[in-house]
């Protein structure tokens, strides 16, 4: 296998975006009563997008939008390579009785979505609980996790890594699987 | 966004002197978002679920004792309480002892004040756990120190090159002195103001500027620190009566309104009001002691998160 390999570019990027949007649309129609939840930090440049979408391209009028960072609710606290970095968290919403949408960019051991989930809990009790990812790891579950709207599903070992960039910080938009985590520093 | 495994120098917090400008901007940055999460309708986090913390505390406090604890509590940490006036101590204990005996309970991080400066520091030579120093003698107080400063930083943006004066009793301050390295670190200028019996004999080694105007150091500084005149630690006479240092060392309304610029006060508590500061500046718009009990807790999170991450 190459040592890296672009498995979203820019063109399919745009039409992936647009795809999901479609989806959520069919499902929450005017989103009355549904919130999306970006995850701090790389799940917010998707929920951006994604958010920004639905406003300007599916004239979607009001969507109450959230960043929540999770660095206080993780389960990897005091062990080896734990991000201690937080994120700010900008929720000025209730989730009690709503649909959410939480947003992620990748779906990996779902440790990051469980950890979501409880800090979640601390805005209400959701009627219903939804994840958006733009890729799915499927192979790498640790946790009963699945996500709803899938923008790709990828087959990959353990020890490969999937890095999303963003045209607003890398210039391109697009999805890279690397062969090795160490290559993709 | 900082690199994602920042964490801080040291696994004990026992000074402001031994923290890096990094590790206090990394605190700072911290702290703002436990500020966000106490200001939440559900003020808990799970961080700390399985961390146990004792609170040592072998001398009187208030806002700092209630402060961590509320700050362990909003971490979900389990905690016990210790003060000196209720234990074994006055049976003749050693310290090394009572702690000794304490950890052997299992207990992850020691938050402790102690009347000796050096305390925690020899404490962090012999057992494992992590030490916050909370006040020992007239060392450190570095969570205070932290506070102010996150506090002036909220009021002012950045510190570099802004002016911050602090008034009053500097000889038997910890908070001077923290407060001292603390600013410096971050780029401000600092000053004392204080009667000169009060000012402790190699203060200028420090790098700090000394003044015994308060008129004219007000006039100077975009903060006033003040402190508090700390009678218990006075066993001689540094100034004649209370009522004269009030008089000559005193902040009050008048003073202010003469100034013609707008500045911050602050003042760590407790308060003696009408001696260093008059009730109607302590309660006017210019002071933020209030703010700084806030922010109290949010840095206390902030330090026993990032310290418990050390493990």
């Amino acid at each position: 296998m190459d040592k890296q390999r672009i498995i979203i570019g820019s063109e399919r990027f745009a039409l992936t975006i647009d795809r999901l949007c479609h989806q959520l649309v069919e499902e929450f129609d005017d989103f009355s009563n549904t919130c999306i939840v970006g995850i701090q930090p790389r799940g917010v440049a998707l929920s951006e997008r994604i958010y920004r979408h639905l406003v300007e391209h599916l004239n979607i009028q009001h969507i109450d939008y959230g960043k929540l960072d999770i660095t206080f609710y993780r389960d990897d606290f005091r062990r080896p390579g734990a991000s201690m970095h937080a994120s700010v968290t900008e929720m000025d919403f209730l989730v009690e009785k709503k649909n959410v949408i939480l947003v992620d960019d990748v779906l990996y051991t779902g440790r990051t979505v469980q950890a979501a989930l409880t800090a979640l809990n601390h805005y209400g009790r959701p009627e219903k609980v939804e994840l958006l990812t733009l890729v799915d790891r499927r192979f790498n579950r640790e946790l009963p996790i699945r996500s709803t709207f899938t923008g790709i599903k990828v087959d990959a070992v353990d020890e490969a890594y999937v890095k999303v960039e963003w045209a607003h910080t890398n210039g391109e938009d697009r999805v890279i699987l690397f062969s090795d985590k160490k290559e993709a520093q | 966004m900082a690199s994602a495994n920042q964490q801080l120098s040291s696994k004990h917090l026992l000074g402001i002197k031994d923290l890096s400008t990094e590790d206090i901007r990394l605190i700072f940055h911290t702290a703002t978002n436990f500020k966000e999460v106490i200001n939440r309708p559900i003020k808990k986090v799970p961080s700390l679920r399985d961390i146990t913390i004792a609170n040592l505390f072998f001398e009187d406090s208030t806002r700092t004792r209630v402060s961590f604890e509320l700050a362990e509590k909003r971490l979900s940490a389990d905690t016990i309480n210790f003060s000196a006036s209720s234990s074994s101590v006055k049976k003749g204990e050693t310290l090394l002892d009572t702690v000794n005996n304490i950890l052997s309970m299992k207990v992850d991080m020691v938050v402790m004040r102690h009347p000796a400066p050096g305390a925690c520091q020899f404490l962090a030579q012999h057992i494992d756990a992590n030490i916050i120093n909370a006040g020992d003698g007239t060392h450190e107080h570095p969570t205070q120190a932290l506070l102010d400063a996150f506090s002036m930083q909220e009021q002012l943006g950045d510190l570099e090159g802004k002016n911050v004066a602090i008034f009053g009793d500097i000889l038997h301050s910890r908070v001077a002195l923290s407060n001292i390295f603390c600013l410096q670190k971050l780029g401000a200028k600092v000053r004392v103001c204080g009667p000169p019996t009060l000012m402790p004999k190699f203060i200028h080694k420090l790098g700090v500027g000394v003044s015994y105007n308060v008129r004219e150091t007000l006039q100077w500084c975009d903060v006033a620190n003040i402190l508090r005149i700390q009678l218990e630690r006075q066993n001689i006479k540094y100034f004649p009566t209370l009522r004269e240092y009030a008089q000559y060392f005193g902040i009050n309304r008048q003073l202010l309104d003469s100034l013609d610029k707008k500045i911050v006060i602050m003042h760590p508590g407790p308060i003696n009001r009408g001696v260093e500061i008059t009730s109607d500046v302590a309660d006017s718009e210019h002071s933020i002691i209030l703010q700084q009990v806030e922010n109290g807790v949010a840095v206390r999170m902030a330090v026993l998160f990032l310290l418990a991450a050390k493990g």
